[in-house]
């Protein structure tokens, strides 16, 4: 069972001028999906009404808000907690500032990817829409029961054309030639 | 706009990967209710897996399927409420910035297809509602459940964020309910029922993601209701396939069976279980339908 620490130690200790990056909430006002965080006003009404953080000691929207806000850029992106948000989206629903929270937990999560965090579930997904189009790999058994049960053939997954418009999104591609190359060690 | 009463069949992954008695039971019922569906010759993934890895990886995978559905000048209906969240809040996005549509358009061009913004997508639940109708499901019931007390479950994507979706009032939803009471069984309420199951957390926290699907359950069980309704393949997964698990692990025992919506209506459209792949169920429905054939026989 894969299991995100009970505690985000990096968020318990002391915070040092050095860590802090006052452009950080700037780079996010730009980009979209957090354009409105500047808005927060700390209600925390996001988190009272987050169902993970009823559940988890670590995830709380609005400290990793805060956090963001103040410019501890590294604590925000390497936090582990940022992978539990489920996209429920009652924070977004919610805020009374009409900020889109669930938005800013993902814009926080692309940014974490692109500085070399990322799950291996969402690698796996990836790996398996680029190669089949499908998020998952269906198993054979699977498409042989759907005869059985009178469905029709599985569609076609297209993965040809998903590589080709995905072509240039550098974090896809990136992770295409890590895959690329693991394969490629395989066969050698 | 299209206006034919055809609809063009959104599959997405994880109904065909592991929830096939959600696609069975739907057919039948949508049969039963004179649709005609369109199979999809090729798709992809809807591009919601990608959204926390990648924004316009999703974004571009999205537009791609509606591209798909714009060439053949239909609307889209699908059972899973991930993939017509995001189908629909795309579609939405890239009609009001027409700078990211571009923007879009130019990945959409090395597969030579465009995105446009004349397909909508509707859940099936949206889709019974409005589409076909309660009256007309109501009318369309020949063996009535009366009796039968379940709860409901909605999904979390077929009702937010409200402002993309636009469909029901995701702090007290009605349409499930009104869907459930249309086949003749009570709908009944239960504390913190529009809270999430938990499914996206698997895997990343099995603890976390089990936890909350197991005070779901705790509240399900203390109004006694003889069945969970879905219309999420995630949410089913999370009580079906993981109820014999939680149990374990929380050392609790429910017994609740979990249908699908579209098994639940089945019945009472007069289909046999066999029909609607009750076989596939992981928590044994036995009991219930035992009770459902004996209301039956004595009305």
């Amino acid at each position: 069972m894969t299991e995100i620490s009970a505690t985000q130690t990096s968020s318990n200790q002391p915070i040092k001028t050095s860590e802090i990056d006052p452009k950080f909430k700037y780079e996010l006002v730009a980009l979209s999906g957090s354009e409105k965080i500047l808005r927060c006003f700390q209600c925390g009404t996001c988190t009272s009404d987050c169902p993970i953080a009823r559940y988890s000691d670590s995830y709380r929207p609005r400290t990793l808000i805060h956090m963001a806000t103040l410019g501890l850029k590294d604590r925000v992106l390497k936090s582990d907690t940022l992978w539990l948000c489920v996209a429920c989206f009652t924070c977004t629903d919610r805020c009374p500032q009409d900020i889109e929270v669930a938005s800013v937990i993902r814009v926080f999560r692309n940014l974490a990817v692109e500085s070399g965090c990322i799950p291996q579930v969402f690698k796996d997904q990836i790996g398996s829409v680029l190669e089949s189009g499908y998020a998952y790999k269906i198993p054979e058994l699977r498409i042989k029961k759907r005869e059985s049960q009178g469905l029709p053939p599985l569609p076609k997954g297209d993965a040809e054309n998903v590589r080709k418009v995905l072509k240039g999104i550098k974090i896809v591609e990136s992770i295409q030639n890590l895959k690329g190359e693991a394969t490629n060690a395989n066969r050698q | 706009m299209p206006t034919d009463n055809k609809y063009l069949f959104f599959l997405g992954c994880a109904i065909p990967y592991r929830v096939s008695s959600y696609e069975v039971s739907s057919r039948k019922i949508l049969a039963k209710l004179g649709v005609e569906l369109v199979e999809l010759p090729e798709f992809n993934c809807c591009g919601l897996p990608l959204d926390p890895v990648s924004h316009e990886a999703m974004l571009v995978l999205a537009a791609k399927n509606l591209a798909l559905a714009e060439q053949q000048d239909l609307n889209i209906l699908t059972l899973c409420p991930g993939c017509a969240g995001t189908l629909k809040k795309v579609n939405k996005i890239l009609k009001e910035d027409s700078q990211l549509k571009q923007q879009v358009n130019e990945h959409l061009k090395e597969a030579k297809l465009e995105f446009k913004g004349t397909t909508e997508t509707k859940h099936l639940l949206q889709f019974l509602k409005e589409e076909i109708g309660v009256d007309k499901i109501k009318a369309a019931v020949t063996k009535p459940l009366t009796g039968l007390k379940v709860a409901e479950h909605n999904g979390c994507h077929v009702l937010r964020p409200k402002q993309y979706i636009g469909f029901d009032d995701p702090e007290d939803p009605q349409t499930l309910k009104m869907l459930i009471e249309a086949t003749g069984a009570t709908c009944l309420d239960y504390v913190d029922e529009t809270e999430c199951c938990g499914a996206p957390s698997v895997g990343i926290s099995d603890k976390v993601a089990l936890s909350l699907a197991r005070d779901k359950l705790n509240h399900i069980k203390d109004v006694q209701a003889q069945a969970l309704i879905t219309i999420c393949p995630f949410c089913h997964i999370m009580y079906d396939t993981n109820e014999l698990r939680i149990e374990k692990l929380f050392n609790e025992v429910y017994g609740i069976p979990v249908l699908h919506y579209p098994q639940l209506l089945g019945l009472a459209l007069g289909l046999k279980p066999e029909e609607l792949a009750f076989s596939d169920l992981r928590v044994n429905p036995s009991r219930l339908i035992e009770q459902v054939t004996e209301t039956l026989n004595t009305q």
